[in-house]
């Protein structure tokens, strides 16, 4: 990841006019949409369910959202990062086109059995979607400058630790398959813990930047790396013990793991002291040794992904339907609408890459996981090519979170890793993902085009929090 | 803190191959062992999930997929399962696919490479395939009298045109619905095939082309067919027909059926021998003929070869090394001599067809989804059998059979029927096999039928008794 010459250039110095790259952004953003056109026609010729005219709305809706969008990414950061939005947008699309086909075979069922015809879970999702479009644009507009949230920093670790436990409130919190992630406000439930990741990864950013050099102190020395003093320990052990709350309050696997993960992830960066990550590693083993003999669903965990077949029609049920629905796809994939996704429980959440695995192969599969690589990595490039500490600790962060949460959930649904709970970001059903999905890219837009962009004087808009910028 | 993230970055890059060699492993390598795991659905619901062709008797489905609520979205629909069961076969969840389900499942599944251009097409459109027709050359009409007639019996009915080797009717009794073998319901599935498999009338096997049975008198027609061959003998030709027959090198004697002599001074004419189907005549003509000879005539007429309709067809056998007492024995049908009804109405069609055995064939079209014609089976000569103007000479003697001697009860008033009774032991104790081979009209048949009732009473008319009825039926279906 080289770093753009234009952006090194020493302050006061003019700069010559770097090329937005924004109609490349819409041509790409075109094809994405063209994509998903192409899908929906797909699924009507292979399953006879011809698209109706709800659906040509949706999909031209989904076109125009992508346009939105894109005029103000056009306007409000102009110098962004153009391949962020059309691979985001396009992974949200794929994830429509295959919401759709699982409510095609629901529909095709229902009409077999001889019963009502579920709800469609397209235009759900899609509503979700003109929501996260809408917080989108907000953030886009009205965050004008990243390093205006580094103002906020306990704030936002307030409220994303209250967030993270809320599902625990009475009342509103609700559990949901043993699991307590959802807070249920009048008709809507809400995953918090998608939510409280961002505001926690702008929180870390803030502390970090704030703390690093007490917490980048050597005082031990063993085996030749430098070991933090003691009394730095406070923040990981902190993380350690919220993330195992996590786990043992609301039995969330998944946003335990990736919290630490996150954490020490970014403790590393901040002080580019490998000690930390050595002890985080070695903190993730005790916790999970710890958990695995102290709970009872995360041993089943275990066992399951290491004998599957054994559970076969009760716990391990769904990941070996997953894993025949991924064998079924083989190379090139059942075709859209042609295999049977919908054996596999939560196809359209959890397990909507084992779907999409199985009608669109392992082409598909492969074609998807590199749509994330490209978002993961033009954040860590926005990450190192940003000027302030805070907003390069943001960027990684905001990508490791992407990275992370894409890595435990694929992992598991392919039996790679234990299975947890996660969703798949831009491709679940489900709102809250998507919203804090759109959210981080918004925010990582913001900061690519800080980045990228060519004025020379921008004054800091916090002179309080002036960088002693640190280039390694 | 551009090293650290780099770093980070290359780590978060080792977890993106690890997603992608899993995935690869498991959707390219492991995938095959995964679709052959149990309790993977995926396969039998791809193969239920396609509209499975149906197989045509006529314009008729008698068998067709009908769309279901199940997971498996298609179910086997028999109309008149038992009836057509010989021919259909079943197609079970639990124990695979029989009969024509079988043979044609590529033409039914529109896996076939008849299909090649509807393939393209449903690959271009994202379809499933739609399987084919199948048209059986079964005679609806033939096919039910023959099942009536089987009714309460235990046995087996084919029926042949003998010009082209289609076969009009294939009959069993006791038969099976292959309606519940192809549920989809596991448990009743096997419950009824055990309970199949334990009935001794044994429903499952395919009695017309599989059950092998000595032949009898019926097998005369193959030895007065060597006899003309010969050159020795004509219908005419008077030979001895005592009321015993001394066999060779052996104490033992072969008898007549009525215990009587054949004719006045113990002779008689060929003709009148197969009229009244006389024991010791044909057994003294087996042993001046040899077993060469008979062996021969039996193979151009079919024996000793395996005849794929495209159901396997249990091969029909004459013994290989007989000694002159065996030739005598097998000369009218007993010894080692066995046949399938196929067979013999192979032989009756063979006869009737000018002495040309045809090939015997169960597939009249494959229609693709469409219902345009793909493929048409045309008819094709086994071989020749015997001369025109001996098959003629033979005919006029088995119209003889039916209208002077023994066949009494297959006769049609204003058809000339030929035929031949018979009757054979199948070991000491066991029931008498009773038969009826036929054609007609005689000058230019259009149904050669063997009947063949297994249990039957001991008597040589039972052939006419139970089996000439049965034959005189289908031949009326038809030439109604």
């Amino acid at each position: 990841m080289s770093i753009p010459v234009e952006v090194m250039a020493p302050v006061g110095t003019t700069v010559r006019k770097q090329p937005s790259r924004r109609n490349l952004e819409l041509v790409l953003l075109i094809f994405a949409w063209a994509v998903g056109v192409l899908g929906t026609l797909q699924i009507g010729w292979a399953s006879g369910v011809e698209p109706n005219s709800q659906l040509w709305i949706t999909t031209g809706v989904v076109g125009a959202l992508a346009l939105v969008m894109h005029g103000v990414v056009r306007w409000k950061a102009r110098y962004a990062d153009p391949f962020l939005l059309p691979v985001a947008t396009l992974l949200t699309i794929l994830g429509l086109v295959m919401i759709y086909r699982l409510d095609v075979a629901a529909i095709e069922r229902a009409v077999l059995n001889e019963s009502p015809a579920p709800t469609p879970d397209v235009y759900s999702q899609l509503t979700w979607f003109t929501v996260a479009v809408i917080l989108f644009v907000s953030v886009l507009f009205l965050l004008r400058d990243h390093r205006i949230l580094q103002r906020y920093t306990y704030t936002f670790g307030f409220a994303g630790l209250v967030l993270l436990v809320l599902p625990l409130a009475p009342i509103i919190g609700t559990t949901v398959n043993g699991a307590t992630l959802w807070i249920r406000l009048g008709g809507f439930s809400f995953q918090p813990a998608e939510l409280s990741k961002i505001l926690l990864t702008i929180f870390f950013a803030g502390y970090l930047v704030e703390k690093r050099d007490s917490l980048a102190l050597v005082r031990t020395k063993f085996l030749g790396i430098g070991f933090p003093r003691l009394k730095d320990l406070g923040p990981i052990i902190v993380a350690w013990l919220v993330s195992l709350g996590v786990l043992i309050f609301q039995r969330d696997l998944g946003t335990s793991l990736l919290f630490f993960g996150l954490f020490v992830s970014m403790l590393y960066i901040a002080t580019q002291r490998r000690s930390w990550l050595i002890l985080g590693g070695l903190m993730f083993i005790i916790g999970a040794v710890l958990a695995y003999f102290a709970f009872g669903h995360v041993r089943l965990r275990v066992t399951v992904w290491l004998d599957p077949w054994t559970y076969a029609n009760d716990d391990g049920y769904q990941i070996v339907q997953s894993l025949f629905g991924l064998a079924n796809g083989g190379i090139l994939g059942a075709g859209l609408g042609q295999g049977f996704p919908n054996l596999v429980p939560f196809a359209n959440t959890d397990f909507i890459v084992a779907a999409l695995g199985e009608e669109l192969g392992v082409t598909g599969l492969i074609a998807m996981l590199l749509l994330y690589a490209i978002l993961v990595e033009r954040g860590l490039r926005a990450a190192v090519s940003v000027r302030d500490s805070f907003g390069q600790l943001l960027a990684a962060g905001l990508s490791i979170t992407l990275a992370l949460q894409v890595f435990v959930i694929i992992g598991g649904v392919t039996r790679l890793i234990p299975l947890t709970g996660l969703t798949t970001p831009f491709l679940s059903y489900g709102g809250s993902s998507l919203i804090a999905n759109w959210i981080i890219v918004a925010l990582l837009l913001r900061i690519s085009d800080r980045a990228r962009r060519p004025e020379v004087t921008m004054p800091s808009p916090d002179e309080a929090v002036t960088q002693v910028v640190r280039r390694v | 803190m551009t090293r650290p993230i780099r770093r980070i970055a290359f780590v978060l890059g080792i977890l993106l191959v690890a997603l992608l060699v899993n995935v690869t492993v498991i959707q390219v390598v492991l995938a095959g062992d995964y679709r052959d795991r149990p309790g993977n659905q995926r396969v039998l619901l791809e193969e239920y999930d396609r509209e499975r062709g149906p197989i045509l008797v006529g314009s008729n489905p008698v068998a067709r997929s009908k769309e279901t609520g199940d997971t498996l979205k298609f179910l086997r629909v028999y109309s008149d399962g038992p009836l057509y069961a010989p021919v259909t076969g079943f197609y079970s969840l639990v124990y695979g696919a029989t009969g024509l389900e079988r043979t044609e499942n590529r033409i039914l599944t529109g896996s076939s490479s008849l299909f090649v251009v509807d393939r393209a097409e449903q690959l271009f459109a994202g379809r499933q395939p739609v399987g084919g027709a199948v048209t059986t050359t079964l005679h609806a009409r033939a096919q039910k009298a023959a099942f009536d007639g089987l009714r309460g019996k235990k046995g087996a009915v084919v029926a042949i045109e003998p010009s082209t080797g289609r076969i009009l009717a294939s009959v069993q009794s006791p038969s099976f619905d292959p309606n519940i073998l192809s549920s989809h319901d596991p448990a009743a599935i096997r419950e009824y095939y055990t309970t199949l498999e334990a009935d001794p009338g044994k429903p499952l096997l395919n009695r017309p082309i599989v059950s092998l049975n000595p032949p009898g008198s019926t097998f005369k027609i193959v030895t007065a067919a060597a006899a003309l061959a010969s050159g020795r003998f004509t219908p005419d030709t008077v030979i001895p027909g005592p009321r015993t027959y001394d066999l060779p090198d052996s104490t033992r004697k072969i008898r007549n059926w009525n215990g009587q002599s054949c004719g006045p001074g113990d002779l008689v004419t060929l003709r009148q021998a197969l009229a009244v189907s006389c024991n010791t005549a044909f057994a003294w003509l087996g042993n001046q003929l040899g077993a060469d000879a008979l062996r021969t005539q039996a193979e151009l007429m079919g024996f000793d070869q395996s005849f794929e309709i495209p159901l396997r067809a249990a091969m029909s056998r004459f013994p290989e090394n007989p000694d002159d007492p065996q030739t005598a024995m097998s000369a009218i049908g007993q010894f080692d001599v066995r046949a399938t009804a196929l067979q013999m109405a192979m032989v009756g069609a063979a006869v009737a067809n000018s002495g040309k055995t045809m090939n015997p064939y169960l597939v009249q079209e494959v229609r693709g989804p469409d219902l345009a014609i793909l493929q048409t089976t045309t008819p094709s000569v086994f071989d020749q059998a015997m001369s025109p103007i001996n098959a003629a000479q033979l005919t006029e003697m088995l119209v003889n059979v039916v209208e002077n001697g023994t066949g009494s009860n297959a006769r049609i008033p204003g058809v000339r029927v030929a035929g031949k009774t018979g009757t054979a032991q199948t070991g000491n104790d066991n029931p008498a096999v009773a038969w009826f081979v036929a054609f007609a009209p005689a000058q230019s048949a259009q149904v050669a039928v063997a009947v063949v009732v297994e249990d039957a009473g001991a008597a040589e008319v039972s052939g006419n008794q139970l089996a000439a009825p049965i034959a005189r039926a289908v031949i009326e279906a038809v030439l109604r």
